[in-house]
Order: C-alpha cells, then structure tokens, then sequence
C-alpha cells in the first residue's frame, strides 16, 4: 500500500452516520492488534473499494470494515477493543 | 439523516470553482472544520455520494456553503459548478465530523496549512474567528498554483490591520504574481521556519489538501519541532472528491 492513497478517519463521518446516533470519529479507539490509542479520525481510511476499512496508524492492522452489500449494510469491528466518546463534545443529531 | 437543502446563491471563487450556498431544512447548526455529503440521484436511482467541507462560518440562519473545483473527469463536480442553479433542492447530509474542527473557546494560536482547495474547512476557521473574535491569532500557509486558484482571495486579503485578520503567506508552485518576492515552489522547511507559529508556543496546527501535500506539511511541521498530537489533518482523496 502506497502513502498516497488512504483518508484520514475523518472522512468515514458520513457513512459512520448510518449506524452511530452521534459522530464517532472524534472518539478515542484503542486497537486490538497493538494496543494504540488515538482518535479514530486520525486512523487510515480507505475508501476505494466497495466499502470503508480503517487501519491502525500504527501497526496497519484492520480496525474497522462497513461495507454495503444491496440493502444490507455490514459493520465489523473487531479490531477495536473500544470507543470512548467525551460527551460534552458530542453535536446532538437535529436538536 | 438526509437533509434537503435549498440552493440560495452561487458565487465563482476562481475560473473552476464556485462556491454553493444552501438553506438547509431543521439544519442543526455545524462547527467550523465540518463537512457534509452530497447526494446526487438520477432518474433511473442510481445515486452518486461527495463529501464537501463546509465554508461557511457557523450562523444561525441554517446556512451551508460548500465550494467545489470543478474536475474535468468528475462524476459529480461538473454538474454541481455548471447546471445547479438557485432554488434547486438537493440532499445533504450533515454536519459531519467532530475532530478536525476549530471551537471558539480554543486560546491557543492556530496554525492553518491548506494545500489547493484544502483551504476550504480553513476558511469556515477564519471566519468563524472573525465573527466571534476568539482570543487567539491564526496563521495561514496556503500553497497553491498560480494566483488564478487562490479561492477567497478578497477575503484573504484583507488588511492586517484588522484586529482578527489571520497573518496569511503563500507558497505559489507553479506561477506567482508580478513583483513577488518569494520564490517559486512547495512548502519546505525553510518557508516553515520563516512564517509558521513557533513550536514553543505549542500552536494547534491544521492541515488540508491532497493526500500527498498534507503527508509533506505535516512532517514539515512535526520536523519544526511541532508534536503530532498537535495536528490535525484532513486528506482529499486522489480525484479531490473525497469519496
């Protein structure tokens, strides 16, 4: 994989909609490969096939896969082991 | 949840990109660093998805502008710079993004690096310091083609006398103005030592632009001393629309 053609977490906001009630990109995540902690937003997004995978900035390894499949949409996540959001930073959806 | 947004007003920023102002229906109101997606359907159903920042400073009048550089082979973009006109309705849906973001309540300096079109969740940063007169000073370093492509250019360029007004330097890549003293080029170390915030004044930087300028930029800046905690980046995928 080249340097060139990932996103920041930022950019899954918009698909990340679909599931989450509030944004989760500002969230911390840990990963559960090598135990990193950081933003999701600052995790490497690719967004080039049929889906969004985020990866670990650090170790590379798998965080997060949403992929729409016809009218199904599919999250798998196992490589978070959590998502810690600061609540008072949280926008409430159409208040 | 897809919003309906009203076309208000179209503004040319440049010869290719035209900003779009929309009065969006139970729009929540966004920070300054949002975006949004675009949703274009056709008859048939097929449906086409782009995220655009946003460049409007936060209001209360329900009000998103977004501005888009038209691309030759884009799916989207051609339509959105060319057929849209006011009073069209289209679906949007937003705001989106907690993380690359600028609050009112932050004090300390700010740093901006726009790379191209990248100024654009920039700009939603300047004017929404402007209109709230954050107890802060922002810097922007704005690399970009020639003086044809600078987007906000009177807005930008506004006199530094201005209390608010963010210290601006370009870095022309391929053609500058008449009399200019720079040099031509890209953002390199040098040009970062010179007009960037010090690091030991522990600034907030934010870089936006094509996945290749905000890799350089930021490892300029973390080079300048600058921790990575400190940054913040936006990347735009390789057509510019980020999706």
């Amino acid at each position: 994989m080249s340097k060139d053609d990932h996103l920041d977490g930022n950019a899954a906001a918009g698909p990340l909609s679909t599931i989450f009630a509030v944004d989760v990109t500002a969230a911390e995540c840990q990963c559960a490969h090598c135990g990193a902690i950081d933003r999701f937003a600052r995790t490497r997004l690719y967004m080039m096939g049929p889906g969004v995978v985020a990866r670990c900035a650090v170790c590379e390894q798998v965080l997060l896969r949403l992929v729409r499949a016809g009218r199904r949409l599919l999250l798998e996540a196992r490589g978070l082991t959590y998502l810690s959001l600061d609540t008072s930073q949280v926008q409430e959806p159409g208040s | 949840m897809w919003r309906v947004g009203t076309v208000v007003a179209l503004r040319d920023e440049t010869a290719t990109a035209r900003t779009i102002a929309f009065e969006v229906q139970d729009w929540p109101g966004h920070l300054a660093g949002q975006h949004v997606d675009v949703r274009l359907t056709s008859p048939d159903g097929y449906s086409a998805v782009r995220s655009y920042s946003i460049a409007a400073a936060p209001n209360s009048e329900r009000r998103v502008e977004i501005t888009v550089e038209r691309l030759p082979d884009g799916e989207v973009s051609p339509y959105l710079t060319r057929q849209v006109a006011v009073g069209d309705r289209l679906e949007l849906r937003g705001p989106l993004g907690g993380w690359f973001v600028w609050r009112p309540e932050q004090s300390e300096p700010i740093q901006l690096v726009a790379g191209g079109s990248g100024i654009v969740p920039l700009m939603a940063m300047i004017r929404s310091y402007r209109t709230t007169r954050g107890a802060t000073a922002f810097r922007l370093l704005y690399s970009v083609r020639e003086p044809g492509a600078v987007y906000y250019r009177g807005e930008l360029d506004a006199p530094a006398s201005e209390v608010s007004a963010p210290k601006v330097t370009y870095a022309f890549t391929r053609a500058a103005p008449k009399g200019w003293p720079g040099r031509l080029g890209r953002i390199d170390a040098a040009l970062v030592a010179r007009t960037t915030w010090p690091s030991k004044l522990v600034p907030t930087c934010y870089v936006c632009g094509p996945t290749s300028f905000v890799e350089s930029a930021a490892g300029l800046l973390v080079a300048a001393g600058n921790s990575p905690e400190r940054i913040r980046t936006e990347r735009f995928g390789p057509t510019g629309e980020r999706q």
